[in-house]
């Protein structure tokens, strides 16, 4: 066919359609310089401080309370205080009230929370955005409901708020996790002290804008920044009832281990090592499409997500060259930029660790791909990466990397990708690709995982219960499922 | 390489791990792809070189029964020269029209560059005997359309008969000689995307030059699901064989800003070899002055208004 | 001239036979020698309970409450024998209703502890309760036989095999529950018994990589230390009591699977 470029027409064209930076304005969010510690309703002066950085640009963005046990001790008496003057009898209904407004008002500020989430925190607008906001949002929603329903969910059991919840979540989904944890332990009559991660405390620290304008009654939701030494803090304190972890396994077995003999409620999100399963009849491009999100997903920065891929021998050679295409247009960088597909990793400690897992398995044999992308030089990247020739036993098809690399094993038949995905401590997730209907129920029921994938891989809801099997953890968080953690029963 | 045993036409036994000849296709899991893909954000240079692309691509075509020499005249100096006032605009990339306005176009676009397409086979239908197909194709030819847009004969498709499909579209291709053939699915009328993987692969096996979605005639057509489920079709067709086969995207594409979205996946599922108007054509018609409107916009800053961009 | 009766060895119940302990220890208790097991016999309880599980877990509901309805149809035929060991036949009747009980919920656990999800999204979501896996359970000291009765049977009926401590003291009832097991048609390895020392016992139970879940309910003052042990695999801590009866006590010993599937054509 004839050039169809022609005189007078437009210039030549370029060879390539490169896309203009699309970056997501900052101005909807202003920042404080610094933050102090949200106890009772109020910003108290920490004795200790540190600096929050952006992890794409090493940027600093606000100095942080480094809360110490004193401080600590205040947030507990002032959830206990709380607690007794009035949020552990209020009715249902009113509770409930709170939480939609909570709810409400995410949603008209989800913009400057997603631009917040992903300048603290390293990931994507477009995740920030249309993942993390909406299903946060959502949780305070779908628990506001429940509040008034509590004889319902749990017939016959007369169900009662457990007290002081003590809450420490991960950097990962800062605003999503927080709303995982403080959603259903209101609704249930709870009050709470609540630990944001250390390295992303910002989002939750605006949170306590949207506390003061819900009206919540001070001392119901207290907000202690800070690192490990917080975390213990309150789990040792005597005055809490009850610990939600989310985390790795590590700190999740030290904290049951501190717990033992304290008869305090305990519910643990640890650390999964998910196996994506993927049969020769499956649907190849929405398989390759679900391996991505699995994995690439928030830059891997994700406890469920699909890190061994296991692909059928018959399948295995188009299905990893698709994937190795599908990678070369993933467009690292600008966790701003709303074209951006994976961000920065969340940490320099994360790198660290991402790097010498990675290093392990290149040592130990297996072959690396990383597509061709510039990378920042500020800030901390990490190329999307895939093994091939993996083992079973190599580190890097056993230990949760949390990184955007992806372990590819192959298997035979259903039985052999059966006992290859369960052998793992781990228990949180797995995928299941095929197009036959008997298969992925005979999968489902034989893997030994928490929440499983059938043509579809992380995804998540407030009525859909999750947690894991095993190592990954106990309790589950959504659904109704998710209310039992927060209540006791007068049986 | 070993061959297969003998079995039954239709029974090939794949020899070693390949891409599936068919496949299917998970619509939960095409539709979210396509959902994301349409959320990317072009702006600035990045929006002008799609616009650009988008008039370039462009087929302009009008199907319409009161379609008349002076409606098409106006239309081909539209597609020559989209926007008079500004002559920096490409020209679109072909006129489709009825077999009968061919001649009309191609006097009007003589030395252009423009191509002429005619919609042949019983468009829109397809519902007639295969030799008056045929025969419709040869007489578009003749009177000098240099790319036929056929319709593949759903009826067959729907009823399993795929033979008749694929033996329609080798002979239509035969009939064409030289020119181009675009092979129309009606993806509308198709029902799944599994029937429109299988009829995009079927119709690139019988000897398309380019698959294309829809008649125009039929809602819905040329979403963006339906276009990656195509497009992922003939990559599969690509790496496996190195064949180049073209895609066409036509119906309901009404908004300069839908096809940036059309234009973002064959760019994100093909790669940028295929935005040109040899692999890639929109096929619309009051598309064109919205991508105009968009142009001079990116260039004045200002938003426009139809008044100034004429109807042809 | 009065027949001499022939008496019983007590022994333990291990993978669907009565062994002595390998230890070939015993301990006098309730006025026989009991076997004492040891951390051998521990060992190999587990494993057999390992084995057993995936079966036990995957024959339908229906059949596990035929099962465990005819355990209580075996306790029945011999109730004289087990009102020796225990309180007495009151002891021994709430002990056969409380089996009876809980085999019911065999078929009705995924109605009442599951369901369908309604996410937002074009997705199927159900949650169904499936076993936990191989449960540790130590039996409180009293009721000797309906004790051992509350806290075995929530694992079971989920499809649980277990590996429990009998009473120390009181052993006796739990060896003919064995018998009584044996008799019934659970699978050999589903149930396993132990006696001997809790002390000696219950740390290595605690601390067995390969055990998911642990039941306190007799630990008495001991409970602090098992539970640290426990965290090394994030063992189910379970402080079972010693006479409830509850959907939730079989809840305890379950996980929860979430699956997605999409929906479209």
């Amino acid at each position: 066919m004839a050039e169809l470029d022609r005189p007078g027409g437009s210039p030549a064209v370029p060879s390539d359609w490169t896309y203009a930076p699309a970056p997501e304005s900052r101005d909807v969010v202003h920042l404080r310089d610094r933050y102090g510690l949200f106890i009772g309703g109020e910003w108290l002066e920490p004795s200790e401080t540190y600096e929050t950085i952006s992890p794409a640009t090493e940027e600093p963005l606000a100095v942080i309370g480094q809360a110490s046990v004193a401080d600590v001790d205040r947030a507990v008496v002032a959830a206990r205080t709380a607690f007794a003057d009035g949020w552990s009898s209020l009715p249902g209904s009113e509770r409930a009230k709170y939480l939609f407004r909570i709810a409400r008002i995410l949603q008209e500020r989800a913009r400057e929370f997603a631009v917040l989430e992903s300048l603290n925190g390293g990931k994507p607008i477009k995740e920030s955005r249309d993942v993390d906001l909406p299903l946060a949002a959502a949780h305070f929603f779908y628990y506001a409901g429940w509040a008034d329903k509590l004889e319902y969910a749990f017939p016959n059991r007369r169900p009662r708020p457990v007290g002081v919840a003590g809450q420490i979540i991960p950097w990962n989904f800062p605003l999503l996790m927080l709303a995982w944890k403080i959603a259903p332990a209101l609704a249930c009559g709870n009050t709470v002290v609540l630990k944001p991660a250390e390295t992303t405390p910002l989002t939750a620290l605006l949170f306590c804008d949207v506390l003061r304008q819900a009206e919540l009654p001070a001392g119901v939701v207290n907000i202690v920044t800070g690192d490990g030494r917080t975390g213990a803090a309150l789990v040792e304190h005597d005055g809490v009832d009850k610990i939600a972890f989310t985390g790795s396994t590590d700190v999740g077995k030290a904290i049951q281990r501190r717990l033992a003999g304290s008869g305090k409620k305990l519910t643990l999100e640890l650390g999964g090592k998910a196996a994506n399963i993927v049969f020769d009849d499956c649907a190849l491009d929405q398989a390759v499409e679900g391996i991505v999100n699995g994995i690439y997903f928030n830059q891997g920065h994700v406890c469920c997500a699909g890190s061994r891929l296991l692909a059928q021998e018959s399948i295995y050679e188009p299905l990893v060259e698709k994937l190795k295409r599908r990678l070369e247009t993933l467009r690292v960088g600008d966790p701003l930029d709303k074209n951006t597909d994976v961000g920065a990793i969340n940490s320099a400690m994360q790198l660290e660790k991402i790097r010498e897992l990675v290093e392990s398995g290149r040592e130990e044999g297996a072959e690396i791909y990383q597509p061709p992308c510039r990378l920042p030089e500020k800030g901390y990247w990490f190329a999307p990466t895939v093994f091939t020739n993996v083992a079973q036993s190599y580190r890097i098809a056993q230990e949760e990397i949390f990184g955007p690399v992806l372990s590819v094993l192959t298997f035979r038949t259903p039985e052999e990708a059966i006992e290859k995905a369960n052998n793992s401590p781990y228990g949180l997730s797995a995928g299941v690709w095929t197009e036959k209907g008997s298969r992925i129920l005979w999968m489902a029921q034989r893997l030994r995982a928490g929440v499983v994938w059938a043509n579809t891989f992380n995804r998540f809801d407030p009525s859909s219960p999750f947690g894991g099997y095993k190592e990954s953890g106990f309790g589950r968080e959504g659904g109704l499922h998710g209310l039992e953690p927060y209540l006791r029963f007068d049986e | 390489m070993a061959q297969a045993p003998v079995l039954p036409a239709g029974f090939e036994l794949p020899l070693e791990p390949r891409l599936p000849r068919i496949g299917s296709v998970d619509a939960v899991a095409l539709e979210e792809r396509a959902g994301s893909l349409a959320k990317r954000s072009i702006k600035r240079d990045a929006k002008v070189f799609a616009l650009r692309l988008a008039i370039r691509t462009t087929d302009l075509t009008t199907l319409e029964g009161a379609d008349t020499p002076g409606k098409v005249a106006a239309l081909c100096s539209k597609a020559m020269r989209p926007d008079p006032t500004d002559p920096s605009i490409p020209s679109c990339a072909a006129i489709c029209v009825y077999p009968n306005l061919v001649p009309t176009a191609r006097e009007r676009l003589e030395g252009s560059g423009v191509h002429v397409a005619a919609v042949a086979t019983g468009f829109p239908s397809g519902q007639y005997p295969t030799s008056i197909k045929v025969a419709d194709v040869r007489s578009a030819v003749e009177l000098g359309a240099d790319e036929i847009d056929m319709v593949i004969d759903r009826g067959a498709f729907l009823s399993g008969r795929y033979a008749k499909v694929y033996d329609e579209v080798v002979r239509v291709k035969e009939a064409c000689g030289e020119a181009h053939l675009k092979v129309i699915l009606e993806t509308g009328e198709l029902g799944t995307y599994d029937n429109v993987r299988r009829a995009t692969l079927l119709a690139i096996a019988g000897g398309a030059d380019f698959v294309k979605t829809s008649t125009g005639k039929i809602s819905p057509a040329a979403t963006l699901p339906i276009a990656l489920c195509m497009l992922e079709a003939v990559r599969d067709v690509y790496f496996e064989t190195g064949r180049r086969v073209g895609f066409k995207a036509a119906g309901g594409i009404r908004q300069a800003k839908q096809a940036v979205q059309h234009l973002v996946v064959v760019h994100e599922t093909l790669g940028p070899e295929w935005l040109t108007p040899e692999l890639y054509r929109l096929g619309a018609s009051s598309l064109l002055n919205d991508i105009l409107m968009q142009l001079r916009k990116e260039k004045t800053g200002a938003y426009q208004s139809p008044d100034y961009f004429t109807l042809d | 001239m009065t027949r001499l009766p022939i008496k019983k060895t007590y022994k333990l119940f291990v993978g669907g036979a009565f062994p002595r302990s390998e230890s070939g220890r015993t301990y006098e208790a309730e006025g026989q020698n009991v076997a004492r097991a040891s951390r051998k016999d521990v060992r190999d309880a587990v494993r057999a309970a390992r084995a057993a599980q995936p079966g036990w877990a995957g024959a339908t509901a229906y059949n596990r409450g035929q099962v465990l309805y005819r355990l209580a149809e075996m306790v029945e035929a011999r109730i004289p024998e087990f009102a020796e060991l225990c309180s007495g036949r009151d002891e021994v009747e709430r002990s056969i209703d409380r089996v009876v009980w809980y085999a019911g919920w065999a078929d009705k656990l995924p109605q009442v502890l599951g369901g369908a999800n309604p996410v937002a999204g074009p997705y199927f979501n159900f949650t169904i309760p499936e076993p936990t896996g191989v449960v540790a359970v130590l039996a409180p000291d009293e009721p000797p036989l309906l004790g051992l009765v509350t806290r075995l049977l929530p694992p079971l009926v989920g499809g649980n095999a277990v590996v429990a401590v009998a009473s120390e003291q009181r052993p006796l009832a739990a060896i003919e529950l064995a018998e009584a097991i044996a008799t019934s048609d659970l699978p050999g390895g589903v149930v396993n018994l132990l006696t001997g020392f809790r002390s000696e016992l219950a740390p290595v139970l605690a601390s067995h990589m390969d055990v998911n879940a642990l039941d306190l309910g007799a630990a008495n003052g001991a409970a602090a230390e098992l539970e640290q042990l426990a965290a090394e695999n994030v063992k189910r801590i379970v402080h079972g009591g010693v006479d409830v009866q509850s959907p939730w006590e079989i809840a305890s010993f379950l996980e929860l699977k979430t699956v997605w599937h999409p929906i479209g054509q």
